[in-house]
């Protein structure tokens, strides 16, 4: 018994590794619209932003890597919000308090939305938390990233860039 | 008794990406909650394993992993 | 160290003071290998830094002491832990007040450990040694964890490998090898948003020298003055065992959780148990959370157990130890947890301060207590104790 076991645990690694990282998944097609209120009463309308670079960021608070990628995502906005680039946080939580805990300790500059009923969500098909959808000027989605990891916010960057070139 | 586990679990590996999971992520609120973990704190969890491992005949099988929140 | 009183008189022959209770408190490694083993595997568990004050008192002992865990991540794909831990025994338990004399010594344990996750898959490593006077505990363990099914199930399968000494005080040539092998394997469901279970199987092997090499086995010597005589343990050198173990946890409207759980234990020496265990959690307001558990043990004796064999080497093996026999623990818990830090923009994310009791009653079905003397051997009346477990512990994560 013991000498199949030395094999077989390294065979498992090897075949569960073989998969690739995750990484910016190219998309396409128009971004579904949606209407959604903000923290403040305001309402926002996916398609009234149309002209700008829109950045979709689906998160919880119960959810530690959304968590860690908010200041991140807040560096990100205010660098590049003058030049046409618009981060929409969404929360996908269904009450308001634990988000506005949150904020209230460490706030972020782009407007957060709720989408209590989570119909933006199966909207978007989210299949991971977080999600980060990037719409280009016209209106279409370019790149999906799933989850968080540090030094994502290279990645966002990347195709903020690229995007904004357009 | 190991020997035993194996093949279920390799097949069962194979498998894993053709079921629809029913709880989205985004609905996994509860299940990230610290209350609900199977152990919120490990170095204190251990010990008390430790404990009953060391006065009792009975062995293993003593924590359980998984739930959370789902991300990444 | 070991307090040196007098040799027991004419009770074993070159008996040194006995350490009837470290041998099986040596179970290293096999808990600490969920130090290493991450809650979901999907991400890394989240950094963090635990101080805990343990004591164990009960039955003659007193065992405390400081546990403290380190875990930090490096480069995104690693996380690294590192555990110091130690055991202040004072002992004057049952087995050692009647053969021997009390004890103090004092074991310490250093753990380092380190997982890397590659998308939906956690792989983890570790390492522990243990060390006391006359017992050295060196624990591999290797563990691989995987999500799937939309992260509903996670799958982990561990192995334990540990090449352990075991000594004897008094006695420098005495040097007996054990190694331990551990088979895990865990498989979680989540059924329900509120939902989840879990099914836990292990399987331990270990070959050696299995028993103590100071407790004694007694057996009926109308020759002696009391009764009865000692003479050496005698255990079999292998032993091999099974656990499977299933555990659910429901989060219940307004916010608290209950938890139940189920363990069947069996093992080549002939030792069946089961295991129930009950939990409710129960947070209050922003900052505190309440747990209340409560866990029944209930074992029935080794095949080759006796509190009184009929005569000498009466069988090939023989145990007297009392963990060995048939009896019952019933535990009560409590436990407070005090967020003073929830969402923390500093170095200090979060942080909690927590404290748990729990009390242990321990009712033995064959195993007497000898302490009562001027009865008939095999009249004593059976063993009974209650041990009061307490944690206190300081939880940051940054």
């Amino acid at each position: 018994m013991n000498m199949k076991h030395r094999w077989i645990a390294p065979l498992l690694v090897l075949a569960l590794l073989a998969a690739g990282p995750l990484q910016a998944k190219e998309v396409s097609g128009p971004a579904p619209d949606f209407t959604l209120k903000t923290l403040d009463g305001k309402n926002i309308k996916l398609s009234e932003l149309s002209g700008n670079v829109v950045m979709i960021n689906f998160w919880a608070t119960w959810c530690p890597p959304c968590r860690v990628e908010m200041p991140k995502l807040n560096d990100l906005y205010n660098k590049y919000k003058d030049l046409g680039f618009v981060l929409l946080g969404v929360n996908v939580e269904q009450q308001e308090q634990p988000p506005r805990n949150f904020l209230r300790k460490r706030p972020v500059d782009f407007p957060i939305l709720m989408d209590k009923g989570n119909d933006v969500s199966k909207l978007y098909d989210v299949v991971a938390m977080p999600t980060t959808v990037l719409v280009d000027r016209s209106g279409n989605m370019r790149y999906l990233h799933q989850g968080y990891k540090e030094g994502d916010e290279k990645i966002y960057k990347k195709m903020i860039k690229q995007l904004l070139r357009e | 008794m190991s020997k035993f586990l194996i093949l279920p679990l390799l097949l069962f590996l194979t498998a894993c990406s053709s079921v629809e999971p029913w709880v989205k992520p985004y609905e996994r609120a509860h299940l990230a909650d610290p209350i609900m973990a199977f152990a919120r704190d490990p170095v204190s969890n251990n010990y008390i394993y430790h404990v009953y491992d060391a006065r009792e005949g009975g062995r293993g099988a003593g924590t359980a992993t998984g739930g959370g929140c789902g991300c990444n | 160290m070991r307090a040196k009183a007098g040799v027991a008189p004419a009770r074993q022959p070159g008996a040194v003071v006995a350490a009837t209770d470290s041998v099986l408190r040596r179970l290293v490694g096999l808990c600490l290998l969920s130090l290493s083993v991450p809650v979901s595997a999907a991400v890394l568990p989240e950094d963090r830094a635990d101080l805990l004050y343990h004591s164990y008192s009960g039955g003659g002992a007193d065992i405390n002491g400081p546990s403290l865990l380190l875990r930090k991540k490096f480069a995104e794909d690693f996380s690294v832990t590192a555990n110091y831990y130690v055991d202040n025994v004072s002992s004057a338990s049952i087995d050692v007040v009647t053969t021997a004399s009390p004890y103090e010594e004092q074991r310490t344990e250093y753990s380092l450990g380190m997982d890397y996750l590659r998308n939906r898959t956690i792989l983890s490593l570790g390492y522990t040694n243990s060390v006391e006077n006359d017992y050295i505990a060196n624990t591999y363990s290797f563990g691989i964890s995987q999500d799937m099914f939309g992260d509903m199930t996670t799958v982990s399968l561990g192995f334990i490998y540990g090449d352990n000494t075991v000594g004897r005080n008094g006695d420098s040539n005495f040097e007996e090898p054990t190694k331990l092998r551990d088979y895990r394997l865990s498989i979680s469901q989540i059924l329900t948003q509120d939902l989840i279970v879990a099914l836990t199987l292990e399987t331990i092997t270990d070959e050696g020298f299995l028993n103590n090499p100071y407790r004694s086995v007694r057996y009926l010597d109308p020759a002696s003055s009391r009764g009865y005589s000692y003479q050496a343990e005698v255990y079999p050198r292998t032993r091999t065992t099974n656990a499977v173990a299933l555990r659910g946890r429901y989060f219940l409207p307004e916010r608290s959780a209950l938890s139940a759980g189920y363990r069947y234990f069996t093992g080549s020496w002939g030792i069946e148990a089961d295991t129930w265990e009950l939990g409710y959690t129960l947070p209050w307001g922003e900052d505190w959370i309440f747990e209340f558990s409560y866990r029944y043990y209930d074992q029935t004796r080794a095949e080759f157990y006796s509190d009184l064999f009929p005569y000498r080497d009466a069988q090939n093996f023989m145990a007297r130890d009392k963990e060995m026999s048939s009896f019952t623990t019933q535990t009560v818990g409590a436990g407070v947890t005090w967020y003073f830090e929830e969402n923390g923009a500093g170095f200090v994310k979060r942080g909690t301060l927590n404290v748990n009791i729990d009390r242990i009653a321990f009712d033995y079905r064959d195993f007497r207590d000898l302490t009562v003397t001027g009865v008939a051997p095999g009249e004593e009346p059976l063993y009974a104790f209650d041990a009061t477990v307490l944690r206190l512990w300081l939880s940051i994560w940054f």
